[in-house]
């Protein structure tokens, strides 16, 4: 007998956020406790609440006593939140999942987690955990999107250098390519900047992204959606959970994991010191990696988990498998954050997507 | 510690083995700690150079990316540093770049500066704190030498404890794993050496223990050197016990044989007086009972003494005495018990030395004179002098014929009496000899053809002792 989820209250309201020159919205939604409320849990993080849903119902399940409280944000700005109430050592959240897996480092670096205390943090794989405070939460790959009319004669590019040569090869692509704003998201930027790392592809990649007046947008859904209306044939870099929930739903869109390589993007979660409820976030976090979490995760949403996710990738990518490069939780990605790097990084990407002005 | 000192003392029959297994445990324990204090100290140390060259290795690839480009200082941090940095897993990291003008250019602008400023021949580690951690930090400087740059770069980079600590936990850890087995071992093969080395002990206390009752030989077990002293000392007094044992014994035998054949004879007499009748026959018999009783009397005389002269060859402590004394004693003695009239002193002016049990030389003296009162021709002369080869001789002078030949061979043996003579017990001179024996002495005899005969002890002069105060000497 399950009984369909319907939050008592849901209060969602936007906020406009006065610092920084960005908009950010900042979503709050209220799960009240199913029976006489002995705790709150409060969850802040830049998924989409769709993609939390589940594994909330069954949390709530488990825990009918806990209300939980869901604080959605963007990546940038919900740092920001997180970072001033760690500097303040103010309460912010119970428990900060996002896919800003960089910022997350920086976070427990500068010292606003605490110990997880749970044996669910031993059993992930090392490039999945960081000093026992951070864990990685689920298992997305980064991929291409493509509309499936576009690519209707020939298939979509299979790798980043069929992608190269497609760009070089004909102006099929101009303005039809969409990624993420670097500048904006910080996914897209963490998967960017590991771009650069990982393959000498990189620079080619850019300068076809520059020739062909390269989209871009803040978030993968936007991404999708031009794929899908055929604004766009092909999205570059886009979370995997979320492109193949969409496939699943919308014939129009095809989803590729390039062969060369696929990064593979932990959203990462910790207990900020400051929690209020760590035993309810830890139970939380316990139960996104039990069994059950595991099964959520694998289901629609696709976010998978790092336990399960190269099982459930596997076989995913055709006749050529890709080599999934897992990106680490380790204060490497700190590098990415500094001023200096990012700056340059940044100029670079600039000068080249940004077509020169005659 | 105080109870292990009176368990030292009290312990368990007091016995070797467990003071030397207390002893060789509180030993190497001692020693095991004094080694688990040196692994914690080199512990740190080791942990702490090779964390530091993670650290002066990032910094340098670092410092090494910074460069001047269209007159901006162009920091372009190596993802190796960090990966390097990221080698201690767990530890968090920072850093700090400051431009010449003391301006932080990227990092985290409030990280601490060591204290002394780093100077240009070197990087400086130093430890400080941060973000609530302890950390260890490097600072290293680049000098910049550009046309709109210049002055020097300071690199920063730092790295919590974590991994250093876990190090040398680790190492601690092996360390004391291998202290406390050499050392279960150690003590294991040094208690089995110790069981080896005292089981001679064993074996004796073994032979003792089997031994007969009886049993009073000397112990033939081979015994290491360290006990053969106790051994001999067991030995020594077994001898001594069993000579004891046997003199009584002896004693025993001879007395009751010895007086078993007078008293009986005393007996018959004694029948035969109470049936006479005739008075002048009567007489005769009272006599002889008197005589037979004298001979009772002297025979119990002389077993006494010669027991006690034998107990006391085996117990008496030597002293230093004068032989004329012993002669003035022995005389007075013999004087007391009777008939010793005409007993002449022959003694010269000086003290004659010699050492040796005074009672026992006392009996000798008193027995030469008694023999030659019993056996030889009066008058009897009790004589002390120093013989021509410098010993010491006591000696009883008669004018009698002395002893036949036989009697000569037979010297110094028991109940070597004389058949004619009822008074003689025939131990006078056993007693002598037994005397002499104990002394180092020797029996001496002389018989001079118309000047009577002469039987004496022989004796070593005692060492010139010094004379007076010893203190004066010292002075």
């Amino acid at each position: 007998m399950t009984r369909s989820l319907i939050p008592l209250a849901v209060i969602s309201f936007l906020l406009l956020q006065a610092s920084g020159s960005a908009e950010a919205a900042e979503t709050i939604t209220r799960f009240e406790a199913r029976a006489a409320q002995s705790g709150e849990l409060v969850i802040a993080s830049v998924t989409d609440l769709d993609f939390m849903r589940p594994l909330i119902a069954a949390f709530q399940e488990l825990n009918p006593g806990i209300s939980v409280t869901y604080i959605e944000d963007t990546s940038n700005s919900l740092d920001a939140s997180v970072s001033s109430a760690c500097a303040d050592r103010g309460f912010f959240a119970d428990l900060v999942i996002s896919s800003s897996i960089a910022q997350q480092v920086r976070l427990v670096n500068g010292g606003c987690a605490r110990e997880i205390g749970s044996p669910v943090v031993s059993n992930l794989p090392d490039w999945a955990r960081w000093r026992g405070e951070l864990i990685g939460l689920t298992y997305e790959p980064a991929v291409m999107v493509y509309n499936k009319a576009a690519f209707s004669e020939n298939g979509p590019p299979r790798s980043r250098f069929d992608l190269i040569d497609l760009m070089r090869q004909s102006g099929d692509l101009n303005g039809r390519i969409a990624t993420y704003d670097i500048e904006e998201s910080g996914v897209g930027y963490l998967f960017a900047f590991q771009d650069s790392a990982e393959a000498s592809t990189w620079g080619r990649l850019i300068e076809g992204f520059g020739r062909n007046s390269v989209a871009t947008f803040c978030c993968s859904s936007e991404v999708i959606d031009r794929v899908a209306d055929g604004r766009a044939y092909i999205g570059y870099n886009v979370l995997g959970s979320y492109a193949q929930s969409r496939a699943d739903k919308d014939p129009r869109i095809g989803v590729v994991l390039p062969t060369d390589y696929t990064l593979v993007l932990a959203r990462a979660g910790y207990i900020p010191r400051e929690a209020r409820n760590a035993v309810a976030a830890r139970l939380f976090l316990e139960l996104a990696l039990s069994p059950r979490g595991r099964t959520i995760l694998d289901g629609e949403t696709h976010l998978l988990t790092p336990l399960s996710g190269p099982a459930a990738l596997a076989g995913s990518g055709g006749e050529e498998e890709p080599a999934f490069r897992p990106i680490p939780l380790t204060p490497a990605l700190l590098v990415s954050l500094d001023r200096a790097k990012r700056a340059q990084f940044l100029s670079q990407w600039r000068k080249s997507v940004t077509p020169p002005t005659p | 510690m105080t109870s292990l000192t009176a368990r030292l003392a009290t312990g368990p029959g007091r016995s070797i083995a467990w003071r030397l297994t207390l002893l060789l445990t509180l030993l190497l324990t001692i020693a095991a700690a004094g080694t688990v204090v040196a692994a914690l100290s080199y512990g740190q140390t080791a942990a702490t150079r090779a964390f530091d060259r993670l650290l002066t290795g990032a910094a340098l690839q670092i410092a090494e990316r910074i460069s001047v480009v269209e007159g901006e200082t162009v920091i372009d941090i190596p993802l190796s540093a960090f990966g390097l940095l990221s080698l201690a897993s767990e530890d968090r990291i920072f850093y700090r770049i400051i431009g010449p003008e003391g301006q932080t250019l990227t990092g985290d602008e409030t990280f601490p500066l060591p204290e002394v400023s780093a100077r240009n021949d070197g990087p400086l580690l130093y430890d400080t704190a941060f973000s609530g951690e302890a950390v260890r930090a490097i600072s290293m400087q680049r000098f910049l030498a550009e046309r709109a740059v210049r002055g020097p770069i300071t690199v920063i980079v730092a790295q919590t404890l974590r991994a250093r600590s876990e190090l040398a936990s680790e190492i601690v850890a092996r360390a004391v794993i291998g202290v406390v087995v050499a050392g279960g071992v150690t003590l294991a093969l040094a208690l089995l050496a110790m069981h080896l080395a005292l089981s001679p002990l064993r074996r004796i206390e073994r032979a003792i223990l089997a031994r007969d009752p009886k049993d009073l030989t000397p112990f033939s077990t081979t015994t290491p050197r360290e006990v053969e002293a106790l051994v001999a000392a067991i030995n020594r007094f077994m001898a001594r016990l069993d000579r004891r044992v046997g003199a009584m014994q002896d004693f025993v035998a001879d007395a009751a044989h010895q007086m078993r054949t007078p008293i009986t004879a005393l007996r018959a007499q004694t029948e035969l007086a109470m049936e006479e009748d005739d008075p002048h026959k009567l007489k005769t018999l009272q006599r002889r009972i008197r005589d037979r009783a004298i001979g009772v009397s002297r025979l119990t005389d002389q077993l006494l003494s010669h027991a006690l002269v034998t107990h006391r060859a085996d117990s008496a402590t030597l002293e230093q005495i004068d032989l004329r004394r012993v002669a003035v004693e022995a005389e007075r003695e013999a004087r007391r018990t009777g008939g010793a009239e005409g007993i002449e002193l022959d003694l010269p002016a000086d003290p004659v030395m010699v050492e040796g049990d005074a009672f026992s030389l006392r009996e000798a003296a008193r027995n030469l004179v008694t023999n030659a009162l019993a056996h030889g021709k009066r008058p009897v002369r009790l004589r002390v002098s120093v013989t021509g080869d410098g010993r010491a001789l006591i000696a009883a002078h008669d004018q009698g014929d002395g002893m036949s030949a036989a009697q000569l061979d037979r010297i110094g043996e028991r109940f070597a009496r004389d058949a004619s003579n009822p008074q003689s017990a025939g131990l006078g001179l056993a007693i002598v000899a037994e005397v002499a024996g104990f002394h180092q002495g020797s029996i001496r005899t002389a018989t001079m053809p118309g000047e009577g005969f002469e039987v004496g002890i022989e004796l070593p002069l005692a060492e010139a002792l010094p004379t007076g105060n010893p203190g004066e000497d010292a002075a």
